[in-house]
């Protein structure tokens, strides 16, 4: 510890000491600038909001798998060299089984906290997962994946499939009974794509399916390239989040064009870095006391065992649900090839879907025609066809996740696995057209109520009686703070037509009118001042009148 | 049951001789002593019961357990009815199996015949099994060294995965089949009760007799089966052992369920 | 609104109602959105209203313990995690000792993190700061004066290299670069052996003569020990003894049941392929490859668990339901002379899922 002498105002001489924080901040800013940073993003503003946590979640799950991983790796053997069981679970000693599956079963059942860290692992997968679907869902039901946001969505977009194939790559790397069949339903379906496909499964396997290339080679990708390319696109993700700041939900004070919430130091800190320790905990929790994939029951991989209920994590069941769904016979021979429409197909449906998730900001503002920056984020009643579509969305890939336990809903409903798949097959089409109607409704509906509440207060449940002997009840006008968060949200037009230059329409900019009509028809207008005055001379504060409602019909 | 229970004569010829396959090793050749020595106890056990003059009363009452109560579906004579198929053939072991578990007498049409209460005691049951069995030669009660859990889970549990997991999941959880009907769950199934349904075949379940699967296969069969109903699992609690879908629901629910809790919380105000 | 000097403000409760202005334009258009002239007004930032811990020292205090006994919690938590790590030990033989293990350790850890976790989110929350900051936010875009100056740079870089005016030089560049990756490319052919992988998927092991073996014993079938109702899982002969023998038995793997001859629809060309209603089929299923082998003995069928499509066994395996386009293949098998069932030949067609270069 140094110490120093400082003058002091009156000019008298006192030794001050500093302390070793002091001291060594001072070393460490010395040689890296680092308080030019600490200056910057240390009082950074975030807004509190329960939804706006859920990003944290994945990047907390994603930081104790890389703890877990990082462990586990000291004793797995990525090899497929066949070796005879000798550890102490006893179904199955003495069976022959790759290196992969013996040393999983060594770590789980020989290692002291080892079978632990596998189940903390993989339940911090599955949960690293689900919560970036949550946290997409989240972003595309709030709007804020609108400018200038739309970057960050495509890179959050990347980040969902890196962790797909995370899941998928960990998922295989035991080569059990499960995933070994799960690889060979992959070695299908890649056989299924053509031309390539027979060539490209030849590759990845390294010859004729099983080969015994495959557990090496996906465990390259889990371990180094697969991380590497997702802590850099994490990096970048975050980044992007520090540089825009984040939304908000409009409310009193709040505007586009500041962030209100709590300083990084302390408060923000304080309850990320807790956040961090609850979501470790609540995992190792459910590791503690749940089974997560049991390979030892499954067994080794042999290609001609297999089990009933045999499924892919969680992630992957969409897929494996729309592979379910195909209906009998599709597909032909022409000349010397074959066609698998039967397995192109849902590979082609797929991607489609996840092309339009992951350009919908672009989709979305070529429609609207919407070019300003976006910072408060939309209550999703007040996007009523974005929330519509949203939904659509969500219905057609729970259908299709549904699909994937087809035989496990029909065993556990008595249902017949037949019946369960036609009513699937039938909700994939119509489902999401009905999901769509119903939630523009729903957000209309909930849009004039909002509405009615702004200009007439809320039904106090106060029954009185008017001097004619009429009896009315009394509505409860709200505070101008209250009011605030019903009526502060945009109104838009359609698109207008216009010719271009040379005074043409092209039929490209007719379809965006007609898309964009389609986006904005049936909106609500947010009530305006006059409408309040008008409200207020009307009902006299207190006593509701007979004024109707407003509404604005999109159709012109 | 069904016309499936019915035994191809084939079966029931008692094979005299091991295998001799030029190519056959030590072990095949003691595989082989095994089954045969495994078959011809069986079909003695069946043999030697109907003889006894002890078992004459069982058989008289089995007789008129099997007027009262079954005969009108599958016949008098057991030659089966429009609506049931036979019972010539298919061994006491079959008829155990079906009374005991409850599933004969059938209830009401569903695509399967359920495990339910026994409406027989085990004397019945066993009265109406030897009934049965004295008609016709099938697979016997199976005796009782196989049943005791004493061979070998290992090589059990690689047989399992092979010949049964695929209809009743590889932790004996069961699994659906076509139109409705499904493999039950095999947790708490009686070693007993496991050997007769695979040697009888009840329903859709595919027959597999002793040269398919040898009685001492099937002990370590059992022994497996023991072994998870003993054991739980070391991770904890096993979410049904339904696989992936159940450790999914679980996660959405329950895991991500706690976690948006905690963030409701951490983003409430504090009053 | 007090200003703090890194210019975040703090909005005071005696600041509220104050108006909320606007910094910075985020953008120079405006797209459809419309703003009415008369649209209501942002009431500014509503009254502060103080917590509980500010209000009474007392709750205070007791908030100041909770948050030190959830860290000693955590203490304590990571203590027992160490202390179960040394008295739950794996014991070789005892299966329930790992089951000890992982639930004393686990719980643990739990309590060590959830500790931490908790009692830090508790402190912020009752005991840290609690109003609101506001900070502003600027356009996304530089300043006009930053983006000049990035043409700038662009500008003098391109003129001192002289990149847009010398072509030649920047378009063979342009091919040098996108040629590079070629080679790398190319290297990744080493991934699979130099054989086409189409004739490997047109044979399996089986062919006449092959005697179908039990699975996974290699134990040779005889015709009488398939009796009715039965399914035998089937493998080749000399499967096990073969260095490959996943990758065959993933061609080669066969499901034999027995089912009454008048009960079998032959088509013509096949009357040989069974043996007295003894029928072998490829287990592969034809969709993407399961092993289907849920063989229900009353109705015949068979169910693939992946992806449930479904296969009438007296129809020579027709799909009767699901996703697979062809039926599975048949094995023409007979018997030998000692009465152990043989192979013909191999499977007429190649196994398993589609794939492009398959031909019949």
């Amino acid at each position: 510890m140094t110490t120093t002498t400082s003058e002091t105002r009156g000019g008298a001489v006192v030794p001050e000491r500093k302390s070793v924080t002091q001291t060594t901040a001072n070393w460490i800013d010395e040689r890296t600038s680092i308080s030019g940073l600490v200056r910057e993003l240390g009082r950074k503003i975030f807004p509190d909001h329960w939804s706006f946590m859920l990003g944290e979640v994945a990047l907390y799950s994603f930081i104790v798998i890389l703890l877990t991983g990082t462990f586990l790796t000291f004793f797995f053997q990525a090899s497929m060299a066949e070796v005879t069981y000798d550890g102490s679970y006893l179904p199955l000693k003495g069976i022959d089984m790759s290196a992969a599956m013996s040393s999983t079963l060594h770590l789980s059942f020989d290692i002291r906290g080892g079978l632990l860290m596998r189940q903390i692992h993989h339940w911090a997968a599955l949960l690293f997962v689900a919560s970036i679907g949550l946290h997409m869902l989240r972003i595309f039901f709030t709007g804020a994946f609108r400018k200038p946001r739309e970057l960050n969505w495509v890179i959050g977009f990347v980040l969902f499939i890196l962790a797909l194939a995370e899941g998928f790559t960990g998922y295989s790397l035991p080569d059990d009974l499960l995933s070994g069949n799960g690889l060979r339903i992959i070695d299908g379906l890649v056989k299924g794509i053509p031309v390539i496909g027979t060539f490209t499964s030849y590759l990845l396997f390294g010859g004729e399916f099983p080969g015994t290339a495959i557990v090496g080679r996906l465990y390259t990708l889990h371990i180094l390239l697969l991380p590497a390319i997702l802590v850099a696109a994490l990096g970048v993700h975050l980044l992007l989040l520090v540089i825009n700041k984040h939304t908000q939900f409009a409310g009193p004070g709040k505007t586009n064009d500041n962030v209100v919430g709590v300083p990084i130091m302390p408060v923000f800190a304080a309850k990320a870095g807790g956040f961090f320790f609850i979501v470790f905990g609540v995992i190792v929790l459910m590791a503690t006391f749940f089974t997560i994939n049991p390979v030892w029951l499954y067994g080794p991989y042999d290609p001609s065992p297999i089990s009933a209920g045999t499924q892919p994590d969680w992630y992957i069941g969409f897929a494996d649900g729309a592979l379910r769904l195909v209906p009998s016979g599709l597909g032909f021979q022409i000349g010397d090839f074959t066609f698998a429409l039967n397995v192109f197909l849902p590979i082609v449906v797929l991607g489609l879907f996840i092309v339009l998730v992951a350009i919908y900001p672009f989709i979305e503002s070529w429609v609207t025609g919407d070019k300003r920056e976006h910072h408060i984020a939309d209550r999703p009643r007040n996007a009523p066809t974005r929330t519509a579509i949203g939904a659509a969305g969500v219905v057609f890939y729970a259908v299709l996740w549904a699909a994937a336990s087809s035989d496990l809903i029909a065993t556990h409903f008595s249902l017949t696995v037949e019946g369960v798949i036609l009513t699937l097959q039938i909700l994939l089409i119509v489902g999401p057209i009905i999901a769509y109607l119903v939630t523009k409704r729903l957000c209309i509906g909930l849009q004039k109520k909002d509405r009615e509440i702004a200009l007439h207060g809320y039904e106090s449940g106060r029954i009185v009686r008017l001097p004619g002997g009429e009896y009315i009840e009394v509505h409860e006008q709200l505070t101008d703070y209250e009011r605030w968060r019903l009526v502060s949200f945009e109104d838009y037009k359609p698109l207008m037509l216009r010719p271009n230059a040379k005074g043409q329409i092209s039929p490209l900019e007719r379809a965006r009118s007609v898309l964009s009509g389609w986006f904005f028809e049936d909106r609500i207008t947010p009530v305006t001042t006059h409408e309040l005055e008008q409200q207020h001379h009307a009902g006299h504060g207190a006593l509701e009148g007979d004024s109707g409602t407003e509404i604005e019909s999109g159709h012109h | 049951m069904r016309k499936s229970t019915d035994i191809s004569p084939l079966a029931r010829k008692p094979r005299k001789t091991g295998r001799r396959s030029p190519l056959a090793s030590i072990a095949l050749i003691l595989i082989g002593l095994v089954a045969t020595g495994g078959a011809y106890a069986l079909f003695s056990t069946t043999a030697s019961a109907s003889t006894t003059a002890a078992n004459q009363q069982l058989l008289t009452e089995g007789s008129k357990l099997f007027q009262a109560n079954c005969a009108t579906c599958h016949g008098m004579n057991l030659e089966g009815t429009q609506q049931a198929p036979s019972l010539l053939g298919v061994g006491a072991a079959s008829v155990q199996f079906q009374v005991s578990t409850g599933r004969m007498p059938a209830a009401a049409s569903g695509p399967q015949e359920e495990e339910k209460p026994s409406q027989f005691t085990d004397q019945q049951t066993l009265a109406l099994a030897e009934f049965v069995g004295s008609k016709a030669v099938g697979p016997g009660i199976p005796s009782k060294q196989y049943l005791g859990g004493t061979g070998n889970a290992a090589k059990g549990a690689e047989l399992f995965r092979i010949n049964c997991a695929m209809c009743h999941n590889v932790a004996g959880a069961g699994g659906a089949l076509t139109e409705g009907k499904y493999a039950p769950s095999l947790s708490g199934v009686s070693a007993l009760h496991a050997y007769e349904a695979m040697i009888t075949g009840p329903q859709n379940m595919p027959v597999f007799n002793d040269a398919n699967i040898t009685p001492s296969q099937k002990a370590d069969i059992i022994t497996y089966l023991k072994y998870l109903d003993k054991n739980p699992s070391p991770g904890g609690l096993d979410l049904g052992n339904l696989g992936p879908v159940s450790e999914g629901l679980f996660l959405w629910i329950f895991g991500l369920g706690a976690i948006v809790g905690v963030t409701i919380w951490l983003t409430a105000k504090a009053n | 609104m007090a200003q703090h000097d890194d210019g975040v403000t703090t909005p005071d409760s005696g600041a509220a109602g104050s108006p909320v202005g606007s910094t910075v334009a985020l953008s120079s258009e405006s797209g459809t959105g419309v703003v009415p002239l008369d649209s209501v007004e942002n009431p500014g930032f509503p009254p502060h209203n103080p917590r509980q811990t500010n209000l009474d020292p007392k709750k205070d205090k007791n908030a100041e313990r909770q948050v030190t006994f959830l860290f000693f919690l955590s203490i304590i938590g990571s203590v027992f995690a160490l202390a179960a790590y040394m008295v739950f030990p794996i014991v070789p033989g005892d299966f329930g000792s790992i089951r000890e293990n992982n639930l004393f350790l686990g719980l643990g850890i739990t309590l060590g993190l959830l500790g931490i976790g908790l009692g830090a989110v508790h402190w912020a929350k009752q005991l840290m700061r609690e109003d609101e900051s506001v900070e502003y936010r600027h356009g996304t875009r530089g300043t006009e004066e930053t983006r000049a100056k990035a043409v700038e740079v662009f500008e003098l870089g391109d003129q001192e290299s002289g990149f847009g005016r010398r072509t030649l030089i920047r378009n063979s560049l342009i091919g040098a670069l996108v040629l590079t990756p070629v080679p790398a490319v190319a290297l990744f052919r080493g991934l699979a052996p130099d054989t086409d992988p189409t004739a490997l998927l047109n044979h399996t092991m089986w062919k006449k003569g092959v005697k179908l073996t039990h699975d996974p014993t290699g134990v040779p079938i005889k015709a009488s020990d398939v009796t009715l109702g039965s399914a035998f899982h089937v493998i080749p002969e000399g499967l096990n003894q073969r260095s490959d023998a996943l990758e065959q038995k993933a061609k080669a793997a066969v499901l034999l049941m027995r089912l009454q001859p008048e009960d079998l629809h032959v088509t013509k060309g096949r009357e040989t392929w069974n043996y007295e209603g003894i029928i072998a089929y490829s287990q592969i299923c034809t969709h993407v490859g399961c092993p289907v082998a849920l063989y229900e003995q009353q109705t015949h069928h068979l169910l693939c668990p992946c992806h449930q499509s479904q296969f009438d066994m007296t129809h020579e395996a027709r799909v009767i339901f699901g996703p697979a386009r062809r039926p599975l293949p048949q094995l023409p098998i007979t018997i030998d002379s000692e009465g152990y069932l043989i192979a013909r030949s191999d499977f007429h067609e190649p196994v398993g899922p589609d794939y492009w270069e398959r031909h019949v």
